[in-house]
């Protein structure tokens, strides 16, 4: 098998699955009909990404699992999408911050990923990169307007940058599995990613009025599956306990 | 100031329809954010190519009250119709 491939499949798609399983999570609860809507679009979107990643991972390892094995059968520590993605939704504030750090990310990412020399990461790449590009310009926007907003709205949004910027340097950790991926010309190397990342960060968050915080210390631990945060295994217990409870339920 | 975002009428042009059709209406905080919110709410099963927004306010409307000077006087004028043309077969359908 090709250990490598499944392992950068199952990071891509791991984060598209428990931050869209996060996302949904304010289906029925979010401030205002529009947003609500809003976040429930974009949380289908990363569940139908997720399909995709993790149906090339079910067929790259070649033992029969679908994406639905994957998401719904495996445990925690099998799970490989970094920590910001499965961090708490907390206010509409750092839900929207959350979205906009990953979404910043994801659609640098996707873009090279356009130039994979596998034909099947760029197909997803093709297809997922729109949609992204729309997640990012909504949450680039909101997070504009509520840190440049009221004073209530500011400490919000600066108080959820300040406690989900550690969380940032973990989409740039570089192992082997992003060594040869990147030899291979799969994808290219996290850290390759940074400057780009950082440039688009300062200039929003200037917008935004926020201060990015001084310290680059990152949590890390997600994208290795060495050290999930607890809050991963309540997202499992939620999104997994159907399949666990009746294995290949239909309706 | 109100703290309430105020209202948008919608317009969508769809796949094959010319011309912008009202849809409904939405909350948003200025108007780029209504075409966004627009996007979310009206075009999420495929419904649009092109979107329209007013904020309510500036829509000028008819009164329900002035009906019956404004419209009943058409009625009995059957003669705007242009339904009293013989159309020659080669025309074939208009």
């Amino acid at each position: 098998m090709d250990t490598a491939l499944f392992e950068f499949c199952l990071r891509m798609g791991d984060n598209t699955l428990v931050l869209g399983h996060r996302v949904s999570e304010w289906c029925g609860h979010a401030p205002v009909l529009e947003e609500d809507i809003a976040l429930a679009n974009t949380a289908l979107d990363l569940i139908g990404q997720t399909q995709l990643w993790l149906g090339l991972a079910g067929e790259v390892e070649g033992r029969g699992r679908d994406a639905d094995a994957l998401a719904y059968r495996r445990d925690a520590w099998d799970f490989r999408n970094v920590l910001l993605t499965e961090q708490p939704n907390g206010d509409f504030g750092q839900t929207i911050l959350r979205q906009f750090l990953f979404d910043a990310w994801q659609s640098i990412m996707l873009e090279r990923l356009k130039e994979s020399s596998d034909e099947r990461v760029k197909a997803i790449a093709e297809k997922a990169s729109k949609e992204v590009a729309y997640h990012l310009e909504r949450s680039r926007d909101t997070v504009v307007g509520l840190g440049d907003g009221t004073a209530e709205s500011h400490a919000r949004m600066q108080a959820a940058l300040d406690k989900l910027y550690p969380y940032v340097g973990e989409l740039f950790g570089a192992d082997a599995v992003d060594q040869e991926i990147a030899e291979r010309g799969i994808a290219p190397l996290p850290a390759d990613l940074r400057d780009a990342y950082d440039a688009l960060l300062a200039e929003v968050m200037a917008e935004a009025t926020l201060t990015i915080p001084d310290s680059r210390w990152s949590h890390s631990g997600g994208r290795d599956g060495s050290r999930h945060s607890e809050h991963l295994g309540h997202i499992l217990a939620e999104m997994q306990w159907l399949q666990r409870a009746y294995p290949d339920a239909r309706w | 100031m109100s703290k309430e975002w105020p209202l948008w009428e919608i317009f969508i042009r769809g796949q094959h329809g010319m011309s912008h059709r009202h849809v409904g209406s939405l909350h948003a905080p200025d108007a780029e954010m209504a075409i966004k919110n627009a996007r979310d709410v009206y075009t999420r099963r495929n419904e649009g190519v092109s979107i329209w927004v007013v904020e309510a306010k500036h829509i000028a409307a008819s009164s329900p009250s002035d009906k019956g000077p404004l419209y009943e006087p058409s009625e009995s004028k059957v003669y705007r119709h242009p339904t009293f043309f013989d159309i020659p077969d080669d025309v074939g359908a208009m």
